[in-house]
């Protein structure tokens, strides 16, 4: 028998583990340009409607909660950094710290969670919610308001869409907690929260460029 | 496993320059530039997500097939935002 079948983690049909990492990440980056073409669909609708309409679109834009969306951008890469320094300390085989800096993950994820509630709820207040009640009042008097909650159309199915996956990227995240408190990884075998890392990462990508697109064009 | 361990000085280096990128696009979007507002802002996010990409997603030290399949998601995007809008706005 092969002396390399004696690793825990090796699958027969690996020749060794970093074959093996390397076929994970691939796959993960596969799904992951997979991801880039979901968001892309909505970035592409996005960049035509401005181009059609870009002053109710600027409009829209200067309604936004720059304070909350420049903090939500920093919070969000904190926990990335946070992530990479998790995934260090496994690889320096520190699970204790790799779990406090995930547990910080989570609550910077959370975080951005509740200033995106706290924004959404703000929108609501002011009726600037797509859909029966939105009004711009007369704030506007140039501009077309169904331009405008074209504009609100995007900015909730976007931001929408990225909240789901900082979601579910909590919930993967949490779950590596577990494991790695449970002595699951070390320096040898660590793929998943490699995986759950390029994620969170990921995610983090789609909101450095939602930022700019829906908070500071004017 | 072979990956080679980056020292955190880097990570934090990389958070530190994306936080710097953060700052001017901030400042860049007070001014306005018209188009140009627009070109500085998405140069910053291709900039920052650049160095996610690089850092803190090791693709510096990725195989070269999974670099290739990161550029081949950017490029398919490309083509979809390229001829899209080279219709819409060639339109009279």
């Amino acid at each position: 028998m092969n002396s390399s079948h004696s690793l825990p983690h090796l699958a027969d049909h690996f020749d060794d583990p970093t074959q093996q990492f390397d076929a994970a990440r691939l796959g993960m980056w596969l799904f992951l340009a997979t991801e880039v073409m979901f968001f892309g669909g909505m970035f592409l609708g996005y960049t035509v409607y401005r181009f059609s309409y870009p002053d109710a679109f600027a409009v829209g834009s200067s309604l936004m909660e720059l304070t909350a969306g420049t903090v939500n951008t920093a919070v969000l890469l904190l926990s990335s950094l946070l992530v990479a320094l998790a995934i260090r300390s496994v690889q320096t085989n520190n699970s204790k710290q790799s779990v406090r800096l995930l547990f910080g993950t989570i609550l910077l994820g959370i975080t951005f969670l509740g200033i995106k509630a706290f924004e959404y709820w703000e929108k609501f207040q002011v009726h600037h919610v797509p859909g029966l009640s939105f009004s711009l009042g007369d704030a506007f008097p140039t501009i077309n308001p169904n331009h405008v909650e074209l504009f609100f159309s995007f900015y909730f199915v976007m931001t929408g869409f990225h909240a789901l996956h900082v979601v579910i990227g909590l919930v993967l995240v949490s779950i590596m907690c577990v494991q790695i408190s449970r002595g699951h990884f070390s320096s040898q075998y660590f793929t998943p929260l490699e995986m759950t890392g390029l994620y969170w990462h990921f995610v983090d990508i789609v909101w450095v460029f939602l930022f700019p697109m829906l908070y500071l064009i004017h | 496993m072979s990956e080679e361990i980056v020292p955190v000085r880097t990570y934090v280096g990389v958070f530190v320059a994306l936080l710097v990128l953060l700052g001017l696009t901030v400042a860049a979007a007070q001014i306005e530039h018209g188009t140009l507002n627009l070109v500085v802002g998405l140069s910053i996010a291709c900039a920052k997500a650049g160095l996610i990409v690089l850092y803190f997603m090791h693709a510096r030290q990725s195989p070269t097939v999974i670099r290739l399949v990161a550029f081949a998601g950017v490029m398919w995007f490309s083509i979809l935002m390229l001829f899209t809008m080279v219709d819409v706005m060639t339109r009279s």
